[in-house]
């Protein structure tokens, strides 16, 4: 079988669109006056952005509550190329989201090479960390701007991170930043760290043993869930015997799949909350967040796509509209001013988050507030009151300049 | 000839002395706060109706419009009576609004919907819908009653509607997620708040272009804490004053000059502005401390804050 023969769903999104009055009026044969009012629209320049993902066998689930969602982010990114496009409306830009969608056996190196490389300069990517890596990395992918709208490694942001690519998610230390914070302000001082088997997981704990570092707080106990037995059945009586262990104010659970962290809570042999992964969770978005006119970009996502929007159409949305923001401003659709004008100071994305959106130069990560969520309520929105920075309290949340260990702004 | 003298220095006492009325939609309580500012006293709470906002007087007094954004209605109340008279066909979740010079027309910006509402206040209809950029916000229209403007906060742009055709004549491109917009008395200049970039852009109602841009600074607050919301110009156009959101402070800025002057601690998240009749006086909503702040505009100092009631937002002032 052809890797390339595998079905490929590739649509163009072209978002149709008039001007009134755009059509230039006979002029008159006296030259000497200037039309009172300017045509509206001048020459339509197209920006391109190519959408590109691979779609995920569907996971064990823990609960069949929740729908597992395919394609997470394509929605998001719709919904920011409409907003875009009612912008180029009026400045004569027209914005055009080309898709690839991988089938989960499907090649994206090939694809990539087939249908984006040489093709565009900007892709928003739905891609793992590490197929992200080696396409931009690639001698194709090296003269793209990625936006990485699904990854929180913070190793992509760090040792192995690439000049070329900007990341739209909170990395795992933002995350774990936060929480910390919380904990902090609710003098929660010493944790009972419970981590999942997965690589995942390890990689989350280690963020948050990093923030109970930074914050002055004490990991009292530190154990693996090792799956061994269903949780579904003997959760009662398991939990209660796993989390006998010194006294500890709070538990931290480190499941991203979410295979077990949802029976810790109130099954613990103490009375104590669960934070982390489950429980009170750090994210860059939630069905619970309106404040900050969320409300209105809650309802218009869920007004398209007939569900809450997700992180990763967040994540995607912020992306394609990072773009319309800098092509608007420059107006250009050429990738070195877009770059550098979203990594400008004078970029300020609207978030619907209260503060002004913007890159870390030092690693492509977007500073932003992370809101901390429990399933039905809106907790609080890290950075914490009272924690502080010289520049923008939003640095208090990951790897701040003086500590970060990548080297971006080196081309390769 | 001296009668005439004392008749006029008579009443122009009893008119200082005479009270104002300030009204104050308060969002979370669902009620209207009415307030004397002179003595500084809540007189008392109104219920007025669901997530009550944007809050205007008509010019001649008589009549106060209410947005109560989750009836998804604009009120009309008798001013002195506080009598419902009529309910507005406004649209969906109605937040901000702007009536016309002579009262005919209101113009309701429909966030959810990208669209402005034309309402002939004669007839309480529907007349018009004017299609605009993503999440319009900030709205009003030149005392001239040339221009109406509505600001998109996602599409970054003031759109300059011609009031007699309700067509869409020129766009301008503003700093980033703009808030409120308001024109100087004179309806030569049209002030922009830009909430993301901590801005307050000043632009020529004649070429639609910006002649200015302030970057507003507060010594020890960082600058993604400064989110300009309200702004109001004076007379004159000696001074304008800008509410600049979760940094707690009015801006005052020289109008002439364009410096930013100094700023005067109020209440936190200062929202909307209006001035006292006679100019003498600023009342500022603050979100989330649940008061407004009374600032003496000769001195330059907040003399005053009064407890109002949840999430207090429009404010506007009945001589």
């Amino acid at each position: 079988m052809h890797p390339i023969n595998l079905f490929i769903i590739v649509l163009v999104l072209l978002q149709g669109w008039t001007v009134a009055d755009a059509k230039p009026k006979p002029k008159a044969t006296a030259p000497e006056k200037p039309p009172a009012v300017k045509p509206v629209a001048p020459a339509k320049q197209i920006i391109n952005i190519a959408y590109l993902s691979q779609e995920q066998t569907v996971p064990a689930a823990l609960s069949n509550l929740d729908p597992f969602i395919q394609n997470k982010g394509l929605l998001g990114s719709e919904l920011a190329i409409s907003d875009n496009t009612t912008t180029g409306q009026f400045t004569g830009q027209s914005f055009v989201l080309s898709k690839f969608i991988v089938p989960v056996d499907g090649d994206v190196e090939a694809i990539f090479n087939n249908d984006i490389a040489g093709k565009f300069q900007l892709v928003v990517s739905l891609l793992p960390a590490e197929s992200l890596n080696k396409l931009a990395n690639s001698a194709g992918g090296k003269a793209i701007l990625w936006f990485d709208a699904a990854t929180s490694d913070d190793s992509l942001r760090a040792e192995q991170c690439r000049f070329n690519v900007l990341h739209l998610l909170p990395s795992r230390a933002m995350r774990a930043d936060a929480l910390a914070q919380y904990m902090m302000k609710k003098r929660w001082t010493k944790w009972f760290l419970v981590v999942g088997t997965a690589p995942e997981d390890k990689l989350f704990a280690d963020a948050i043993k990093r923030a109970a570092k930074r914050f002055g707080s004490t990991i009292v106990a530190e154990k693996i869930w090792e799956h061994t037995y269903d949780a579904r059945r003997t959760a009662q009586s398991d939990v209660a015997v796993f989390s006998r262990v010194d006294e500890y104010d709070v538990l931290v659970v480190s499941d991203e799949q979410g295979l077990f962290g949802e029976y810790l809570d109130y099954r613990t042999e103490s009375p104590r909350p669960v934070i982390g992964t489950q429980g009170l969770i750090a994210t860059a978005w939630h069905r619970t967040h309106e404040q900050w006119g969320a409300t209105q970009i809650q309802n218009r996502f869920k007004e398209q796509a007939g569900r809450w929007m997700e992180e990763q159409d967040y994540a995607a949305y912020l992306a394609v509209r990072a773009i319309g923001e800098a092509a608007t401003r420059t107006k250009s659709n050429e990738l070195t001013a877009i770059k550098d004008y979203i990594l400008s100071p004078a970029f300020a994305l609207q978030g619907y988050k209260g503060n002004p959106l913007s890159f870390r130069p030092w690693d492509g990560q977007m500073r932003q507030p992370v809101l901390l969520a429990a399933p039905r309520s809106l907790v609080a929105v890290a950075p914490i009151e009272g924690f502080l920075h010289p520049k923008t309290e939003l640095d208090t949340l990951g790897v701040d300049e003086p500590e970060t260990t990548c080297r971006m702004n080196v081309t390769p | 000839m001296r009668n005439k003298l004392l008749a006029l220095a008579l009443l122009s006492i009893s008119a200082t002395i005479q009270a104002e009325t300030v009204f104050v939609s308060l969002e979370k309580d669902n009620a209207l706060a009415i307030v004397d500012p002179i003595e500084g006293k809540l007189l008392k709470t109104v219920p007025i109706g669901q997530r009550p906002r944007g809050l205007a007087l008509s010019s001649d007094n008589k009549f106060l419009f209410v947005a109560t954004s989750d009836d998804n209605t604009i009120r009309m109340l008798d001013a002195e009576t506080l009598k419902e008279l009529a309910k507005l066909p406004s649209g969906k979740d109605p937040e901000t609004f702007a009536l016309s010079p002579n009262g005919e027309k209101l113009y309701v910006s429909n966030e959810d919907d990208s669209l402005v509402t034309v309402i002939d206040v004669a007839s309480k209809k529907a007349i018009h819908e004017i299609k605009v950029g993503v999440e319009p916000e900030g709205i009003t229209v030149s005392p001239d009653n040339q221009w109406l403007i509505s600001a998109s906060e996602t599409t970054n742009m003031v759109h300059w509607i011609d009031t007699k055709t309700n067509a869409i004549v020129e766009n301008t491109l503003v700093d980033p997620r703009p808030r409120a917009v308001n024109f100087t008395a004179d309806s030569q200049q049209l002030w922009v708040t830009s909430e993301m970039s901590g801005t307050v852009m000043v632009l020529d109602a004649k070429t639609k272009q910006p002649i200015k841009t302030i970057k507003l600074e507060v010594d020890g607050v960082t600058f993604d804490k400064i989110q300009p919301v309200g702004v109001v110009i004076d007379k004159e156009r000696k001074r304008a004053y800008v509410a600049l959101g979760p940094a707690n402070r009015v801006a005052v800025i020289n109008a002439q000059t364009y410096q930013l002057e100094k700023t005067l601690l109020v209440g936190q998240r200062v929202w909307n502005l209006a001035f006292s009749p006679d100019q003498k006086r600023l009342y500022t909503t603050n979100g989330t401390s649940n008061d407004m702040s009374i600032i003496d505009l000769e001195s330059q100092t907040v003399t005053k804050s009064v407890g109002v009631g949840s999430y207090p937002w429009g404010v506007a002032v009945k001589p």
